[in-house]
């Protein structure tokens, strides 16, 4: 039993921090609402390597595990960069299983992938699912419009996934960017015309790639929960009213706690995903279903929680605050919602009594 | 990240299944049977003794005093043999878990051969006289006083209450005033109280659910010889607080060994075709299950910090705090699908509906834990205190002067 962090997690995990803090990425948060471009940070994470972190060796990438690639995500979601991991590395690892031709440039990070995933079958629903308007329960075909495509805009490789946990590359599809309430967060339609190669991979390697995404979703939620409960427990120090701290007040200070609470059980949950996401594949869907509806929950409750405290001020334009709560709008909403992942944790344990 | 056994763990659990499996027959059942209660602990006992002998109680106690010397990870595969095993652990957990680590702490030489080892094979069993009617979240202020006397004794008068297993326990740890003119964590003294002594009561204190797990234990002038002292005359305090960790590490290591998991809530939800297609009951049953299984990793977070030589530190509180409110989560949904058939008072799930109310305020309540994490861990200041530096005396008299 050991779940510490390898001397190698914890350099990999410094990097990203150290690379991320080289860039104001909150107030470039806030300016791209009114219209401002993004920095682009995809430069940065060519440097870094992250984009064939899970990509092997042979392949030019890292060839490491899904953890290591959670841990970058949480470094991420801090300081909500808007860098398009999560749709790449699910892309960039089924491509690199299916031995796509074109997967060393993927790895490299000199073009980008990103993936049109769809949920797999459930105990209930027997289909391949993922709805085109609410981002929920499409059923996957070509010849449509995939809405809420993750990282879609600018990507050169399309991984989409259709019926049947079926595979194919799409190059050069139609993607309408689009920004929604969160505008770090890269969106798309997508016009899937029917005209992709199919990818030499399972079913179950689709499936993978989907609750490898909920995994790096709920590593970025954690990240932003981090960031959110040490603004507020800063300001609940400073912050005085009747002659003391606010945070020295008990209905302060135990939403505080709870937000550790969820921050501590959404941690735990990440060392679950990780390790079923490298040994444990049949746990799987559970482990990373579970993870993404506590991080899910620990994220809306540290977004509003952090307005709260801030008082008045926490609910302005200026401030950080609704930065994070707009990240926690949009990030709850999409690849399936938290609300799906909630319902596939209950699906598995029901599956497996 | 490694879930696996190194090989020297793999090694000791193959030993440790090896005897469970050559002496499971010697075991007695988990669950009393009706009626005789005596010959069910006497059962009890002796099965403690055998894993005792077995080098499978005391683990985590040095070898000098009975025990095994490892660590918290060898103490945790013990306890998973055995629920894998299904026999049941050692009788006293309160005895071997917490109290005797305090003694093996604070104790005198002449204490720890006395005690331990009949402790240890549960000859004698021992109860924790901590909480009082006026005193459990504000422990420092607890009553129960112990006077002096010329010849060197001690004469004890006051209540404890939450006392489990006092009913048939040989000794207990008892916190007392000693000296109520100085502020009231100094003044404190812990003791080893015989449980036969005269002027010691022990009555069966009726719980919800209508069974007495716990009692209360009233002390008429009971007299204590000087060495019964534990750790010094007024450093109580500071023995409590060994007390307290080793509380905090039982809890924080059992969340399953409470016997709630998203396995167990699961199971009558999947028996009804109705239910489990239901979405308001699959959303409450994914939250809870996912709250467990947390609670799963966070044991196995706690036991790497263990095993690379950090004690754990209160946040594992924030882990008693997930058990019960999933808990409760998941009794109240179990009976919203099976209806006033689960309140049925012998059926396990009315059981655990009455049991979990109480344990919210077990082992600390929920609010006195979200303000130690607050404070230890998160490093958010103190409410005010009115009781800072004031002799116990004086405080009492100002709180009578606010009520009367």
């Amino acid at each position: 039993m050991n779940l510490s962090l390898s001397d190698e997690q914890e350099l990999l995990r410094e990097a990203a921090r150290g690379a991320l803090s080289r860039h104001e990425t909150v107030s470039a948060a806030r300016d791209a609402l009114e219209g401002a471009a993004l920095p682009d940070l995809w430069p940065m994470a060519v440097e870094a390597g992250w984009p064939g972190l899970l990509v092997g060796e042979e392949r030019g990438g890292a060839a490491l595990a899904p953890f290591d690639a959670m841990l970058v995500m949480v470094e991420c979601g801090r300081v909500l960069a808007g860098v398009p991991l999560l749709g790449h590395l699910p892309a960039a690892w089924l491509l690199d299983r299916g031995g796509w031709d074109g997967v060393e440039a993927v790895a490299s990070g000199e073009r980008r992938a990103a993936i049109v995933p769809a949920q797999p079958p459930g105990d209930l629903d027997p289909g391949w699912t993922w709805d085109p308007e609410r981002g929920k329960a499409r059923v996957p075909a070509g010849g449509e419009t995939a809405h809420w495509v993750v990282d879609a805009p600018g990507a050169d490789v399309l991984v989409v996934v259709g019926a049947d946990g079926a595979v194919s590359v799409v190059e050069g599809a139609t993607v309408q960017a689009v920004t929604r309430y969160d505008a770090t967060r890269g969106l798309g339609h997508v016009t899937l015309d029917g005209a992709g190669t199919p990818l030499d991979v399972s079913a179950q390697d689709a499936a993978s790639a989907w609750y490898l995404a909920q995994a790096l979703l709920a590593a970025e939620s954690v990240g932003a929960v981090e960031t959110c409960l040490e603004m507020a427990v800063q300001y609940a120090k400073e912050r005085f009213t009747f002659g003391r701290a606010i945070g020295s007040y008990q209905a302060v200070k135990h939403q505080l706690v709870e937000v550790l609470r969820l921050l501590e059980n959404s941690r735990s949950l990440l060392y679950y995903a990780g390790w079923a996401g490298e040994s444990g594949p049949d746990e799987l869907p559970l482990a990373a279903s579970a993870a993404r509806s506590v991080a899910g929950r620990a994220l809306d409750a540290a977004t509003r929680i952090n307005i709260s405290v801030h008082g008045g001020i926490g609910a302005t334009w200026e401030h950080d605050a609704p930065l994070f709560f707009r990240r926690a709008q949009l990030s709850r909403r999409l690849v399936g919602g938290t609300g799906g992942a909630t319902d596939r944790v209950a699906g598995e344990l029901l599956a497996a009594a | 990240m490694d879930l696996n056994d190194t090989p020297e763990q793999a090694e000791y659990r193959a030993r440790v299944r090896a005897w469970l499996e050559e002496h499971r027959d010697e075991a007695p059942p988990d669950r009393p049977p009706d009626g005789d209660e005596d010959a069910y602990l006497a059962a009890r006992r002796a099965w403690q003794g055998k894993l005792a002998e077995a080098g499978l109680a005391g683990v985590v106690w040095p070898k000098e005093v009975g025990g095994q010397g490892l660590g918290p990870i060898e103490q945790v595969t013990v306890n998973q043999e055995i629920s894998a095993a299904g026999v049941p652990g050692i009788l006293d957990v309160i005895g071997v878990g917490m109290l005797g680590p305090t003694i093996i702490a604070h104790g005198s030489d002449e204490q720890k051969a006395r005690y331990l080892g009949p402790m240890l094979h549960a000859d004698e069993v021992w109860c924790q006289l901590f909480s009082e009617p006026a005193a459990g979240s504000d422990l420092a202020g607890i009553q129960s006083r112990a006077k002096l006397g010329e010849d060197g004794s001690w004469t004890l008068n006051g209540q404890k209450v939450w006392t489990t297993n006092a009913h048939f326990a040989s000794y207990g740890l008892l916190l007392a005033r000693t000296d109520p003119d100085v502020p009231k964590h100094k003044g404190l003294t812990m003791f080893v109280v015989p449980m036969d002594a005269p002027g010691v009561t022990v009555r069966g204190l009726r719980q919800i659910s209508g069974e007495a797990e716990f009692n209360e234990v009233f002390f008429d002038d009971v007299r204590l010889d000087a060495d019964a002292v534990v750790g010094g005359v007024g450093n109580g305090w500071g023995t409590a607080l060994t007390t307290l960790m080793y509380e905090r590490l039982t809890i924080g290591l059992g969340s399953e060994g409470l016997g709630y998991s998203a396995e167990r809530f699961t199971q009558p939800i999947a028996a009804d075709p109705e239910a489990r297609g239901n979405a308001e009951v699959r959303k409450r049953l994914g939250e809870l299950g996912a709250d467990f299984i947390a609670l799963r990793f966070t044991g196995y977070r706690t036991l790497t910090a263990l095993a690379s030589g950090q004690i754990p530190g209160p946040e594992s509180a924030l882990a008693k705090v997930t058990t019960v409110n999933a808990a409760v989560a998941g009794t109240d949904l179990i009976a919203d699908v099976i209806g006033p058939e689960a309140l049925d008072e012998s059926s396990e799930w009315a059981y655990a509906i009455s049991f979990l109310p109480g344990l919210k305020s077990a082992g600390g309540t929920e609010e006195i834990l979200r303000n130690t994490v607050g404070e230890r861990v998160l490093g958010l200041p103190p409410e005010p205190r009115l009781d800072k530096g004031i002799p116990f005396s004086e405080l009492r008299a100002k709180e009578r002067e606010a009520t009367a």
